[in-house]
């Protein structure tokens, strides 16, 4: 959408507008066509040459993920004894890991559906690997509650209702009920929206594939799309619904997830904020990877042209805005710890301050409430490397936001005589390593093999279909 | 056979061969089709069939066929065959019902009689005998690990010779030679060891040999004997006797580094009356004022209301400081450290305010002077009949061991010691480190080991035989007070052990004989009971009793919650034990003589009536020469103690003592060197600092452990560690303090160079937090500010209101259970933490697992400090689940796996349980388990013979928890039912209350308004843990009310508790 001076402006207004403008970098770049567009994002795809730097990079998170099943396998021989809980750290590295990749998944259903509810059209080149990755971080998240017990092989359906000769029900009242629910939905409709939109697109990549293979397999995947004005307008009135079925879901599934904390009677975890702190929380790392991932793959994939600074500029200000509120809940538990008067809650924060997991707590408060102060330059925000450091960063702080509240809070509670100390194992660390591979193997094959970025609706925006639009007007 | 074709034909057939070729027959020869067909058809008779089409094909008709006709056969009614379950029933056995026994276990010169649950034929969990003195229906943690020693599977197995397996007889042939050979010179070459002896049975056997072999000799060695004692009394009185407390009649008591309440035999007995004197009915607050002065924290100095660490070499000075004081002569006086000196003045006034009513108790540790001194101190108070009285020793032979063994190792190094029998003991290991005994071995002729393992010392023998444990032999054993019980066997020998009667009795005079008739014989011999025939016969029949002992048994109101049946016949033969024993009990004998039946009593109720002790009338020596109090030391001290869990190593290859945290430190599967947080400031030092320790030429490599309370300037040793042949749990874990304990210095050991090596050792502690953190968590006030406010516990809690819940409250209109823990009289001597893991089936999950914050017992004993680091109060919290009416773990459970009872009883469903372990992490008491691996050995044979059929055995990945015993309450359920009746108050006794010696912990249904529980509820003093949680725990706490000596403590204002530290 190019903006254009409105006539009735004053000069000066028209020169500050323009000004602004000029400031402003477009969600694409000036000089593409419908054809552009197409033959470039497509190419990708169905080009028969992959660059060796896809296959190192393919490579490394294989290895990774052959890591995840090693340490699987022997999970499901040994037990997770493998790993470093205890009691009292009943849950460590386990429902982190889970709480992070639940989280980072955040994102992209917000830009999918919020922004498309919106009408933010700068969501249209990026929500599509956004997507995928939320596909993919569910996928590594949903991973953990069922290893994560100590039976998973009865886990793996006690936790869901079905009628049995035994009558016996899961239990409702247990958060982690819920979180079967909310993660079971969350993975079921954003697999769904994923796939509604990617429809159009395969049925292009069907039609510009060049070799058999890729015509049948495109061909099927395409489910019969022609482009027809009845398909349209189906497919708009189908994608529209799903985006309102998911953004409830953005708000929800984090705060279900963070009953399974805030339900508990444990200081530290007992606090009413967590439900907006979680999903801020969420957003905010989501965006973080989303930005892990967009720098290098416009980098590599020529795609400055779709990805724009306007992408980056706005992510990063999401990521401001999500990780203030997030910095907020961090001075909210503190405050309320001091204002309750309660001795574990204080005893809970002055631990994590001064206790001996300080490092950690005070490496989360210089990344989530200090180090995002840097996201206010406008120099910061258009040097892509160093916000790709810095998206790197934030991953990490997230991932100890949710070390803190979990293993801070377990390992000193209520009686002094059951505290211990956490340490994990190599096996911890394999299964994060694991699904980190997991993650990247998935997002390796996506973009080699589906178009990265929604080609149709990229050509809704290149200034030929401005231009048509106002043809007809 | 048909027609050749002819010779001639034959003979061209060979001609045509080459070389040599074997023919069988003219036939074969001949080659004829009739015989090839014969070749063929001759093994199995169808093989051929599958070579022919059509044959195959039939073949294949009739298996399809047979397995048709197969399955239709399974339609058919099997015929019925019948199994035979006991050719002769065992009389009293119901399958699936618990069976006990009396029989008693010796440890350290004395007995504690034990009732030994049995379940078809297999001991499976040991409790206190009510009618035993010592025992009241308590044990130690020693008796209650010791069933699972009893299958332990490395214990030794074989008789062997030189490490090749042989049969007793050849034992005893060998024996009787060299015992032949013995015989000119008088026994001049023969040797007897054993550990100090208690069984009367034994004492009169050695005898008997040393009347016939007079130049032999009889050594008995003890590591961690009562030597000092011994010796004090001697100095004292001159002769050797026992000092029997009644600190149930004491006001004022003085411990002079006496843990006298949690080691030695009489602890039992005497916590109990410690207990009785300290807890507190209604709003009286106790009478009993204790002073601990020590050097090494023991359990004992945590209950004292003033304790006063000191310098192990100290203690000594300050007995000579205090009898001074009292008037005793030849007590010296010695430069006393600051703290002591401010102590003497109110000490000394406390105790002569109290004179009859007060009570001076020695350390077993300590020189004898200082026992001799506490004779004197008690004399001089007049408190000898009083509160203390003699009588004769326990053990059948006092003598001053020390001595006898260096006197034993000279001869062998002398080499004319010509046969060497030791006896149950293991010297190797646990002799003085100077007196090189495992050297002095190889000079003896004929060295034989009779023991339970194969362990240093039968490593050094030539012979080894496998000793019968207690519970699978014939012995006797004297208690502390002298009261004698039969220790009757179990289950047969799994091994095929030998008890030390049944060898005795082998290789000399008696020949062989089994050990029920040794020691049957014994008593019949005493002249106890009259052996004629008994008149009234069928009167004195001991009939089965079946009632529990509640009616007779415990008088606080505790009761056994099963059958105790006739021991006579059927506990002799111990169920499975039958086969080999005493056939004597088995024929019924017309008219049994009164012996018989007196037996039978004895048998039936674990003790011999009338043999207690009766006191002794002493008189001090006028001119006690002590040698004189003990200067200012130089360097450290360091002390020798036994281990609070392995004791002297004969318990260090059993997995439940080692994983046991040992009640001050906390520690599992190690000892340390234990140091006053002053003293290892002083030296830089931090607990897992690995030191050396040099003293005369000897060193020792060891990590040392801060002890909040240790005496200054000294190190604690704990011994039975660091040793090679224990068995595989045992060997190798741990430092063996042996090598510097020598001779002269058994028990303090002074001027000792400590240097830091640089080098960390982990340590496995289950508590590493010491403080309370300033929260309410255990309650304490002075008994003045108890006498001024009552009910002050209570106002420390801020209980939710009510209305808290839009639901009304489930009414539990049956039984409610619920527990009451005194933390006044708890001394945290840990025998229920081994008893609930005995009852419960829990696993040991070893040293890396306990570091990483996984062990697994159901309970355990929380020990807080508060005050000085240097000096700290100690309390002990035993932690059991609480039991919350709204429990936080049950809401939180996905698959409803922990559930509440109507009962109140917050069950746990194995079989249900998924394992996402979020119950324990809202469980603000975290006492909630985890099998994060397979914990529990589900291989070895013999220990699956010891688990508790009534509890199931967990599996990985499964929660477990404290159940209150409800195996036991569904137990008792089944018995009232079939009384029509409710289960009665104290019928049910959860495992940690039933061996708790100072009835510390009080179960019972909170509906009966008359239950024990109940009442202890009422109390002013009863708090529950963390009730501002709105857990509404079942269990709760009585507030802990000291009772200092206002001069010296200065009172303090408000009711103390955890806030002030």
């Amino acid at each position: 959408m190019a903006r254009q001076p409105q006539p009735n402006l004053s000069a000066a207004d028209a020169a500050a507008t323009a000004e602004l403008m000029a400031r402003t970098p477009p969600v694409i770049s000036p000089g593409h066509t419908f054809e552009s567009v197409t033959e470039s994002i497509s190419h990708t795809v169905l080009s028969k040459r992959t660059g060796i730097g896809w296959f190192l990079g393919f490579f490394v998170a294989f290895l990774l993920l052959m890591v995840l099943n090693v340490t699987i396998v022997k999970l499901l021989l040994t037990g997770i004894g493998i790993w470093g809980n205890n009691v009292p750290v009943g849950w460590a590295f386990d429902i982190i890991n889970f709480v992070w990749w639940i989280g980072i998944g955040h994102a992209g259903t917000l830009i999918s559906a919020i922004l498309l509810l919106f009408r933010q059209q700068w969501r249209t080149s990026i929500n599509r690997f956004a997507e995928a990755m939320t596909l993919f971080a569910v996928a590594c998240a949903a991973m953990f509650p069922l290893l994560h017990t100590g039976r998973p092989w009865l886990a793996a359906y006690w936790l869901f209702p079905y009628p049995n000769s035994m009558g016996l029900w899961p239990q409702f009242r247990s958060p982690l009920i819920w979180d079967v629910f909310a993660v079971s939905t969350y993975g079921s409709v954003s697999a769904l929206f994923w796939y509604t939109g990617l429809v159009p697109d395969l049925a292009t990549l069907r039609d510009r594939a060049k070799t058999k293979a890729a015509k049948i397999i495109y061909g099927m995947m395409a489910l019969g799309w022609r482009g027809s004005a009845r398909h349209w307008q189906r497919y708009e009135m189908a994608y529209l619904l799903l985006a309102g079925i998911s953004t409830p879901l953005v708000l929800s599934v984090h705060s279900v997830v963070s009953f399974d904390f805030a339900v508990s009677v444990l200081p530290g975890w007992h606090a009413t904020i967590f439900p907006p702190y979680f999903v801020a929380g969420a957003i905010y790392s989501g965006f973080a990877m989303v930005m892990t991932l967009a720098v290098p793959l416009r980098k590599f994939y020529g795609m400055e042209d779709f990805i724009t600074m306007r992408h980056i500029h706005n992510m990063t200000k999401v990521m401001l805005v999500t990780g203030m509120i997030v910095a907020y809940g961090y001075a909210n538990e503190a405050f309320f710890a001091w204002y309750s008067a309660n001795e574990y809650e204080q005893y809970m924060m002055a631990n994590r301050m001064k206790g001996p997991y300080a490092a950690f707590y005070w490496s989360l408060i210089g990344i989530n409430a200090l180090m995002i102060q840097l996201f206010w330059f406008r120099k910061v925000r258009d040097n892509v490397g160093l916000l790709f450091v810095l998206s790197l960063f934030v991953n990490v702080g997230m991932w100890l936001e949710r070390f803190i509240i979990i293993v801070t809070s377990l390992h000193r509670d209520f009686l002094p005589s059951s505290w211990d100390m956490y340490e994990p194992t190599r096996w911890d660390f394999g299964m994060l390593a694991g699904t980190i591979g997991l993650f990247l193997a998935l997002f390796f094959l996506f973009v080699r093999f589906l178009p990265a970025i929604a080609m149709f609706e990229m050509r809704t925006i290149v200034p030929e279909a401005k231009l048509k639009a106002d043809q007809h007007g | 056979m048909k027609e050749y074709n002819g010779i001639e034909a034959l003979r061209a057939g060979l001609a045509d061969t080459r070389g040599r070729e074997y023919w069988r027959s003219l036939e074969a020869l001949a080659g004829t089709p009739e015989f090839k067909e014969f070749l063929h058809r001759e093994f199995p008779q169808n093989a051929s069939e599958w070579l022919d089409p059509v044959g195959r094909r039939g073949f294949l008709k009739l298996m399809g066929a047979s397995l048709a006709l197969a399955g239709v056969s399974a339609c058919t009614r099997q015929p019925t065959e019948h199994v035979v379950p006991y050719v002769r029933q065992p009389e009293e056995l119901v399958p699936g019902k618990p069976l006990f026994y009396a029989t008693a276990m010796t440890m350290n010169g004395a007995g504690v009689g034990l009732l030994v649950e049995s379940h078809e034929g297999r001991p499976t969990k040991i409790e206190g005998n009510p009618e035993h003195p010592s025992s009241r229906g308590a044990t130690d943690l020693f008796a209650q690990a010791s069933i699972l020693g009893l299958y332990d599977p490395d214990r030794s197995q074989t008789l062997t010779n030189l490490g090749t397996i042989r049969p007793f007889t050849s034992f005893i042939s060998a024996a009787k030679q060299v015992l032949e050979a013995q015989k000119a010179s008088g026994g001049r070459g023969f040797r007897i060891l054993t550990e100090t002896v208690a069984s009367p049975t034994l004492a009169a056997q050695i005898r008997q040999i040393l009347q016939a072999w007079p130049q032999a000799k009889w050594v008995q060695w003890e590591p961690v004997g009562r030597h000092s004692a011994r010796e004090g009394s001697r100095l004292a009185f001159g002769e050797y006797v026992d000092a029997q407390y009644a600190i149930d009649k004491a006001d004022v008591v003085l411990s002079l580094d006496s843990d006298f309440l949690c080691q030695g035999a009489a602890g039992l007995r005497y916590s109990r009356a410690f207990a009785a004197k300290r807890r507190i009915e209604g709003d009286r607050a106790q009478a009993i004022r204790l002073y601990a002065v020590e050097s090494t924290p023991t359990n004992t100095g945590t209950k004292a209301d003033h304790r006063l660490p000191l310098r192990a070499s100290q203690i000594d000075a300050f007995a000579h400081a205090v009898a001074a004081r009292l008037g005793v002569a030849g007590a010296s006086s010695a430069g006393l450290a600051e703290a002591a000196e401010r102590w003497l003045d109110p000490l000394v006034k406390d105790l002569q305010q109290a004179k009859g009513r007060s009570l001076v108790v020695p350390g077993d540790g300590q020189p004898p002077a200082v026992h001799a001194l506490a004779h004197a101190m008690n004399a001089a108070l007049g408190n000898v009949g009083a509160t203390v009285s003699y009588t004769e020793t326990a053990e059948a032979a006092p003598v001053d061991q020390r001595a006898a063994l260096r006197e034993l190792v000279d001869e062998m190094n002398a080499g004319t010691v010509e046969f060497l029998l030791v006896l149950g003991a293991n010297p190797v290991y646990t002799a003085p480190v100077d007196l090189s005994f495992g050297a002095a071995m190889d000079k003896v002729g004929v060295r034989a080991h009779l023991g339970l393992y194969e362990d240093e010392t039968a490593a050094l023998c030539h012979w080894h035989i496998p000793e019968a444990h207690y519970l699978e032999a014939w012995s006797d054993v004297r208690a502390d007070d002298g009261t004698v019980s039969i220790v009757q066997p179990l289950i047969a020998p799994l091994y095929n052990g030998k008890s030390a009667h049944e060898v005795l009795a082998a290789i000399t005079l008696e020949g062989e004989r089994s050990g029920y008739d040794v020691v049957r014989q014994h008593w019949m011999d005493s002249g106890l009971v009259p052996t004629a025939p008994a008149r009234e016969a069928e009167d004195a029949r001991a009939t089965p009793r079946s009632a529990p002992p509640a009616e007779s048994g415990r008088p606080q109101g505790g009761a056994q919650p099963s059958v105790v049946p006739a021991s006579a016949g059927a506990a002799a033969q111990g169920a499975a034990a039958a086969q080999q024993r005493g056939p004597a009990t088995f024929t019924p004998a017309p008219a049994p003589s009164a012996f018989d039946l007196a037996w039978r009593r004895w048998l039936h109720d674990g003790v011999v009536p009338g043999t207690a002790f009766p006191a002794k009338a002493v008189t001090l020596r006028s001119g006690m020469s002590l040698p004189p109090a003990a200067g200012a030391g130089q360097g450290l001290d360091v002390v020798f103690r036994p281990d609070p869990s392995v004791y002297d190593g004969r318990f260090t290859n059993n997995a439940w003592l080692q994983e046991l945290p040992k009640s001050l430190t906390k520690l599992t599967w190690d000892n340390a060197a234990l140091v006053s947080p002053a003293t290892a400031a002083r030296l830089n030092l931090v607990s897992g600092d690995v030191v050396d320790l040099k003293q005369g030429g000897r060193t020792l490599r060891i990590p040392v452990w801060i002890a909040p309370g240790h005496g200054p300037d000294t190190l604690t040793l704990h011994l039975g560690y660091g040793r090679t042949r224990a068995g595989r749990v045992g060997n190798g874990i741990g430092f063996n303090v042996n090598a510097l304990r020598a001779a002269e210095a058994q028990d303090i050991l002074g001027r000792v160079e400590l240097s830091k090596t640089g080098d960390r050792y982990p340590l496995a502690c289950t508590q590493d937090h010491w403080s309370l953190e300033g929260r309410n968590i255990v309650r304490v006030a002075t008994a003045t500010q108890f006498a001024e406010d009552p009910t002050w516990a209570r106002k420390l809690e801020v209980l939710p209101p009510n209305t808290i819940s839009m639901l009304p409250a489930y009414k539990y209109e049956g039984y409610a259970w619920g527990m009451a823990i005194d933390q006044n009289v708890c001394t945290g001597c840990n025998a229920c933490v081994v008893a609930c893991q005995a009852e419960n089936n829990v696993p040991v999950v070893g040293k890396s697992q306990v570091l990483n914050g996984r062990e697994m017992h159901w309970l355990r004993v929380d020990r807080y400090y508060t005050g000085e680091i240097d000096a700290p109060d100690t309390y002990h919290q035993p932690m059991p689940c609480q039991q919350c009416e709204s429990a936080p773990c049950e809401v939180v459970c996905p698959v409803s796996a922990t559930v509440h009872s109507e009962e109140g009883l917050n069950d746990m469903v194995y079989n249900r349980c998924v394992g996402t372990r979020y119950c324990s992490n809202n469980c603000p008491y975290k006492v909630r388990r985890f099998n994060f691996l397979l914990y529990q050995d589900w291989n070895t044979e013999s220990l699956k013979l010891q688990r508790n059929p009534d509890v199931t055995v967990r599996s990985r990945g499964v929660m477990e928890k404290c159940t209150y015993c409800v195996q036991r309450i569904n137990h008792a359920r089944v018995a009232a039912k079939l009384e029509d009746r409710r289960i009665r108050d104290g019928e049910v006794l959860t495992a940690c209350q039933s061996v708790c010696p100072t009835d510390a912990i009080v179960f019972g249904d909170l509906n009966d308004p008359n239950s024990r529980v109940v009442q202890m509820k009422k109390s002013p003093l009863n708090y529950g843990l963390l009730e501002e949680l709105n857990t509404r725990p079942r269990t709760s706490y009585l507030a802990v009310v000291r009772n200092p000596n206002a001069e010296l403590e200065p009172v303090t204002q408000g009711a103390r508790h955890g806030a002030e530290s």
